[in-house]
């Protein structure tokens, strides 16, 4: 298994008190005490040869047998789900290559059990070779050895213990026979160290509406009757936690569900200023999820997926296609579209310009389109003709323009293909101070505050040692906004914003009250801003942006709103 | 000896639903027979083991043989069966 369980790896030699992170399956989260699910039974070692192999091998195939009425048993209780995942699971158990592989291994001078355990392992060994949905089907095939061998052993059959106060079910793994008939009014939750997202466990548990964390490093070291909690959607579980943060924490998740559900439509402030509220996309797949959320467009479409993975450079036609296939989801909204943003950081096979120095201050964004002019212009083309086939509101918008030359220079292309909004991305502080006369050449701007952080505060975005200089609340990039946001004003222009400090609930606030009339950023973190916007006027906004700017610092300016901004919205942050 | 050859139909490929579906049908005719990629080792199509192990995927061509008498109805019905989407309803 790879992903998120390798990094809790890390964790594994520290089984007692803490916050650790597994993997979420089945959403929700629950809080209490420890059931440990039994070890699986292993053969004997040295086990003693069997001396009638022929009695040996029916003894063997009769506890196959046993096995699989047992769990035929159980579907006929279980729900649908459950009963074709136990069926399944039997006819596993009755299958006849798998006895042959029994009565092989005995003829060849193995005891019973053991016999039973190289069968499955061989069977087991196939599985695991082919990889995906066939290596979790090996819980299953373990679980039938597991309990065979318990048979034939005249052991009591492994699994989960008989208990009576609702409790989380942590173990190695779960089998079907196992997850399908747990006790949904017992069973709180459920935590295993290995499993999948497509493992049984995590579908059944989804099915049943129990909360699951799979991959919790260090999972069957938690001692029996600890308490825990777990978040099926995060993937956290925290070992003894304290039950009060436990009780105030599950409060304020109910009470911010409940209050992001009563608000929905497009963005307004309390007094009712429109703030349109869009999604950050970068392909097709994005955006057919983003045009069945509720949310007014697309306010940045990273168009370099279409550019990045191919050797020559797309065609006309293949682009075409592409781009319609993003903007039909948005029939009667609009779609920003940022072209190609690339560089030598973000190299291209078919338009390499050479190594440079520092390609965040390099032959990037529109600076690469104005030395390769034949891609924009394909690009441009296509655009314009995927626009033509859908209902969208399609805008383009160039990425890296710092001079007024350069927005003219690219207004100009846009308008003569037909395309009637071209705008501009914001990043370059040069472009921010002299917004006014920028934006006077196209019909609206886009501040992108990750770049333009990073060039305000000479501070690499790369480099994770100077990320406090790349808080989106540094006063300073503020500052920067707000001058862009002034020229926008002179020049009657829209200004937006498509980076991170869009979606911060908060900092919003700050934007709009610096007079930003868009905001872009990832689909889930809308719900959030609309309530945000919902419950502040735009004088409100205003007074927060005044606070933020007058701090020294980012945490200043931070705790400033968060102590001006209503209660309201506080309580649920 | 009678042979077919089938393409799978079932998007999953043949495992779990579909397989079951299909080794049931063989146990069913009471028939010896086998699966497997033409010209490869074949496997026992009554096995849901040795059925799922094969990883037959969607596209895939199969070739089912099998001894006996009324060997032909039986391999129509499963070729028919390997041809259907057996995970679609």
């Amino acid at each position: 298994m790879t992903g998120i369980g390798a990094v809790a790896a890390t964790s594994a030699s520290a089984p007692t008190a803490g916050v650790r992170q597994g993997v979420g399956v089945s959403p929700g989260s629950a809080y209490g005490p420890v059931v440990r699910v039994a070890a699986p039974v292993q053969p004997p070692q040295n086990e003693a040869v069997a001396e009638d192999t022929a009695a040996a091998s029916e003894a063997a195939i009769a506890s196959f047998m046993f096995v699989a009425e047992d769990l035929e048993a159980r579907s006929a209780q279980a729900d649908a789900t459950a009963r074709d995942v136990l069926k399944a699971t039997a006819m596993i158990a009755r299958d006849r290559a798998l006895h042959r592989a029994v009565t092989k291994h005995l003829g060849e001078g193995n005891g019973p059990a053991t016999s039973i355990n190289l069968a499955i392992d061989e069977f087991a060994a196939k599985f695991e070779a082919l990889g995906g949905y066939f290596a979790e089907r090996v819980t299953d095939l373990r679980d039938i050895g597991s309990r065979a061998i318990a048979r034939v052993l005249g052991l009591p059959a492994p699994g989960v213990p008989s208990f009576s106060v609702p409790s989380i079910i942590v173990a190695e793994d779960l089998a079907p026979a196992e997850t399908a008939t747990l006790d949904r009014s017992l069973v709180l939750g459920i935590v295993t160290r290995a499993g999948g997202r497509t493992s049984h466990t995590a579908i059944l548990a989804a099915q049943m509406g129990i909360p699951a964390v799979v991959q919790l490093a260090g999972a069957t070291e938690i001692p029996a009757g600890t308490p825990i909690s777990l978040d099926g959607d995060t993937g956290e579980v925290v070992v003894s936690p304290d039950p009060e943060a436990v009780a105030s924490q599950r409060l304020r998740r109910e009470r911010r569900a409940a209050a992001l559900a009563e608000v929905s439509g497009p963005g307004r402030t309390q007094d009712g200023h429109p703030i349109a509220l869009l999604a950050n996309i970068g392909g097709a797949e994005d955006a057919e999820l983003a045009g069945a959320e509720d949310l007014e467009g697309v306010g940045l479409f990273r168009t370099e997926f279409v550019f990045l993975s191919a050797a020559h450079a797309p065609t006309l036609e293949e682009q075409t296609e592409v781009y319609r296939r993003v903007f039909t989801p948005f029939d009667g909204r609009r779609v920003v579209v940022r072209t190609l943003d690339a560089g030598a950081d973000k190299p291209l096979a078919f338009a390499d310009l050479g190594e440079e120095e520092n390609p965040a201050l390099g032959r990037r964004g529109l600076r690469l389109s104005q030395a390769l002019p034949e891609l924009l212009e394909t690009q441009l083309q296509a655009l314009a003709a995927a626009a033509r086939l859908t209902g969208a509101d399609v805008r383009v918008m160039a990425p890296m323009v710092a001079t007024v030359a350069e927005a003219r220079w690219f207004a100009e292309r846009v308008r003569a293909n037909g395309l009637p909004k071209p705008g501009v991305m914001i990043e370059v502080p040069a472009a921010a101070l002299r917004a006014s006369q920028v934006l006077a050449e196209v019909e609206f701007g886009s501040l992108g505050t990750n770049d333009l952080a990073q060039y305000t505060m000479a501070a690499d975005r790369m480099e994770g040692e100077l990320s406090e200089l790349l808080d989106p609340w540094q006063p300073g990039v503020l500052d920067v906004i707000a001058a862009a946001a002034n020229g926008a004003k002179q020049a009657g222009k829209p200004l937006g914003v498509c980076g991170e400090s869009a979606g911060d609930p908060l900092l919003a606030l700050v934007l709009v009250g610096l007079g930003v009339s868009s905001l872009s950023m990832a689909t889930s973190k809308i719900r959030g801003v609309r309530l945000a916007l919902k419950t502040h006027t735009m004088e409100h906004c205003e007074r927060l942006a005044a606070a933020a700017l007058a701090a020294e610092s980012p945490a200043g300016a931070r705790e400033a709103v968060r102590a001006a901004a209503t209660p309201e919205l506080v309580a649920l942050l | 000896m009678a042979t077919r050859t089938a393409i799978i139909a079932s998007s999953i490929g043949l495992h779990s639903r579909p397989a079951a579906i299909f080794v049931e049908a063989v146990e069913d005719s009471g028939l010896e027979v086998e699966i497997g990629r033409p010209g490869e080792p074949t496997v026992d199509a009554g096995s849901i083991l040795g059925v799922m192990a094969l990883g037959a995927r969607n596209g895939e061509t199969v070739e089912l043989t099998a001894e006996g008498p009324e060997t032909e109805a039986v391999l129509d019905r499963l070729v028919e069966l390997l041809n259907s989407d057996l995970d679609a309803e």
